[in-house]
């Protein structure tokens, strides 16, 4: 994208301080696209930060795409992730990655599904919390507050299987 | 709706949550509606958090069952989407100059960019066109503050308020600060004869229409003094005018901009916008959709800038609203196709499709998940214009084609769209039955599949999935004279199916075939709801 500096109406950068940290979440219509921002934008709000989440639901539900922002910091305006300016994207769907490379900035991270042994997860399923294991080792929250958030998020049953992908995506980062 | 929202001080709402959470802190005695993306969780929400929610047939029903809500001096809520108002709109327009002694709230959700709509009307045009005060927030926050205000400004003028809200305000999760308003206590419900007041016959009508002039003249000057409005002070080379989820995209993008928010888009501040524009360099208006601030605007003799036309398409985002400042009308970046929805495995309106496609049918199609028979690899739905349009184009298609097309004419309709607004275009099927008859094929997949799975009176259960009354497509449709009535499971038996279709294709009678089989994503629930309602109460 080409920044258009030349007009003072938009030029005035954000002080850094100021900047949110942008996350984008995407994948297929019933991977836990939606359920991987929910964990990730509770986290951030038990936190005391400011945070925004967004998406488009609807048609995307029968196995489309589907992709959703969380933006936090001190104070977040637009709810949507502006283009090439996420800082982290974690894509579900190894196909994905294409359709939503537009979202990440020059030097963002790109999570995506085959950093995870899926055979090696507890239940398939829990793949889009494994990838929020691997994001969370960039982020500055306490792991507590990441295994309460899936307590909040997800019914008791899926508990188990979930905080061991979380700690299997988390461990993976680490040994990088 | 996954997990419910908590009735908490500080939470992180969607803005339908929060619509419902207000409904809740302001004692609305009931909320009515008809599911539609992205409007659906307001009801269900507040259904989760003890609010009495019922889902009604069509959006019509809804905004009547609410209007006498309001008549009986209590508090209601109206939840649709934007297509829906335009099923309401009858008596939105004449409830409009009718007294209330209660608070009606209509909220009509948008779809800038047709996330999931089959049109992108901007229904701020139905609060001019109405009469009807407009309420717009931007964020959850607001959309818990300004259904507050709604309903105060309801019970001040006796009159209804539209909340307008639009797929990003719906949709969209940020923090929201409960008990910010006060709210005062609703009236206990009572019914009071005035009759020039709620008749709407000529003569009572024709003093209403100016009274409702006087009450809006009212209101606009209420909203230049006092209404929800914020001025951000800033520069005074550049100043913008908006309203809506596009304020937070001008503050990323312009911090050091003027801004002016309007929060009540009708009737429009328009004194606040004339000092605004007046104390600025350049003025430009900041909307998505229609330019429905810049011609209120201008209407005033404020002189703003508006936006070039490409950008009424779509919705906005931080990069089209710096677009539009910088003036950059280069063509915009194309980004990669994401893969397009379709039917589940083993979705039961796969053997439809499947069975209409070998037929080489002409078909006249509806609105709901089967929808995506329009898409590959079926491509076998000619038409969709709105809900319920599947029976009465059918019957045009029918009465017109030359003999050899139109026997091969069939209409195909869910069942909660068949409830919602099919039932009169099968009465229009009895009454001018076209000669080479025609055939209706009633997709009953036990639930409101498209938005999320709602009940609807076919299923017979309530929005809270209690056993109610139940609308049984086959006995109304024999009970309305349809000679060949058929309910056949097209998964089970795709060859009984198509023969069917087939046999009913080549008779100039009016047949009725209903294709059962439950939505596989709602299957479980179903089995469960049923079970739970079958059971004794001691």
């Amino acid at each position: 994208m080409i920044s258009q500096s030349t007009n003072a109406a938009s030029s005035t950068p954000t002080s850094a301080s100021s900047r949110p940290t942008n996350v984008v979440v995407a994948g297929l219509g019933g991977q836990g696209v939606l359920k991987a921002s929910d964990i990730l934008a509770d986290v951030v709000f038990s936190s005391g930060l400011d945070v925004k989440k967004s998406e488009l639901h609807g048609m995307s539900q029968r196995g489309g795409s589907v992709s959703s922002d969380v933006r936090f910091g001190e104070r977040v305006f637009s709810p949507m992730v502006p283009e090439g300016e996420a800082d982290f994207l974690l894509v579900i769907a190894a196909d994905q990655v294409p359709v939503n490379e537009w979202a990440l900035r020059p030097g963002g991270v790109l999570i995506d599904a085959s950093m995870i042994d899926e055979s090696s997860l507890p239940n398939k399923k829990s793949i889009n919390v494994a990838l929020l294991g691997v994001l969370s080792r960039h982020l500055h929250f306490p792991v507590e507050a990441w295994t309460a958030a899936i307590g909040r998020n997800l019914p008791e049953k899926l508990h188990e299987a979930n905080l061991q992908a979380f700690s299997m995506g988390r461990a993976l980062e680490q040994k990088k | 709706m996954d997990s419910l929202p908590q009735l908490n001080a500080l939470s992180l709402l969607s803005g339908d949550e929060a619509v419902a959470m207000a409904a809740i802190d302001c004692a609305v005695a009931l909320g009515t509606g008809y599911p539609g993306t992205p409007s659906t969780e307001i009801l269900e929400t507040f259904a989760a958090l003890g609010g009495r929610a019922q889902w009604s047939p069509n959006e019509k029903v809804a905004l009547e069952v609410a209007i006498g809500v309001a008549f009986a001096g209590a508090r209601a809520i109206v939840t649709m989407k934007h297509v829906g108002l335009n099923v309401a709109a009858d008596p939105l327009f004449t409830v409009a100059s009718t007294r209330l002694d209660g608070a009606l709230v209509v909220v009509t959700a948008d779809d800038p960019g047709m996330a999931s709509s089959q049109n992108e009307q901007d229904n701020r045009r139905y609060a001019l066109a109405a009469g009807v005060p407009m309420l717009e927030p931007s964020d959850s926050q607001e959309a818990y503050e300004f259904m507050v205000r709604a309903i105060e400004i309801s019970e001040r003028w006796q009159a209804p308020v539209l909340l307008r809200m639009t797929t990003r305000v719906c949709h969209s999760k940020t923090v929201v600060r409960r008990g910010t308003i006060a709210v005062p206590p609703p009236r206990a419900p009572h019914f009071e004869h005035d009759l020039p007041s709620r008749v709407m016959i000529p003569a009572y009508a024709r003093p209403a229409h100016p009274r409702l002039r006087k009450k809006l003249a009212e209101m606009a000057a209420w909203n230049d003094e006092a209404g929800p409005n914020q001025l951000i002070p800033g520069s005074t080379k550049l100043g913008i005018i908006t309203s809506g989820v596009s304020f937070h995209h001008v503050r990323e993008v312009a911090p050091e901009a003027s801004v002016l928010k309007i929060g009540m888009t009708y009737p429009l501040p328009v004194e606040r916008m004339r000092a605004f524009a007046a104390s600025v360099e350049r003025c430009i208006v900041i909307e998505e959709g229609d330019p429905y601030l810049v011609e209120g605007a201008r209407a005033a003799c404020i002189a703003v800038e508006g936006k070039p036309e490409s950008f009424r398409f779509g919705e906005l985002n931080s990069a089209r609203v710096r677009r539009i400042l910088d003036g950059d009308n280069s063509p915009e970046p194309k980004r990669v196709a994401g893969k397009m929805p379709a039917f589940c495995p083993g979705c039961p309106h796969r053997s439809v499709y499947t069975a209409l496609k070998n037929l080489d049918c002409i078909v006249s199609g509806d609105i709901g998940c089967y929808s995506l028979g329009a898409l590959p690899p079926f491509e076998a739905m000619d038409t969709m214009v709105c809900m319920g349009a599947s029976i009465g184009v059918g019957l045009g298609l029918r009465y017109t084609l030359p003999p050899e097309q139109a026997k091969r004419v069939v209409s195909v309709i869910g069942d909660s769209t068949f409830v919602h607004s099919g039932i009169t275009g099968l009465v229009e099927m009895i009454y001018n039955p076209p000669q080479s008859g025609h055939v209706v094929v009633i997709l009953d997949n036990g639930t409101t599949a498209m938005t999320g799975l709602q009940e609807h009176p076919g299923t017979g259960r309530t929005l809270a999935h209690a056993k109610t009354g139940k609308v049984v497509f086959e006995e109304l449709a024999r009970t309305l004279g349809i000679q060949n009535v058929y309910v056949i499971d097209p998964t089970a038996e795709p060859e009984k199916f198509q023969q069917t279709i087939q046999s009913c294709l080549d008779r100039p009678e009016l047949s009725v075939v209903i294709s059962r089989h439950n939505c596989l994503l709602a299957n479980r629930s179903i089995r469960e709801y049923e079970r739970c309602n079958d059971q004794p109460i001691d």
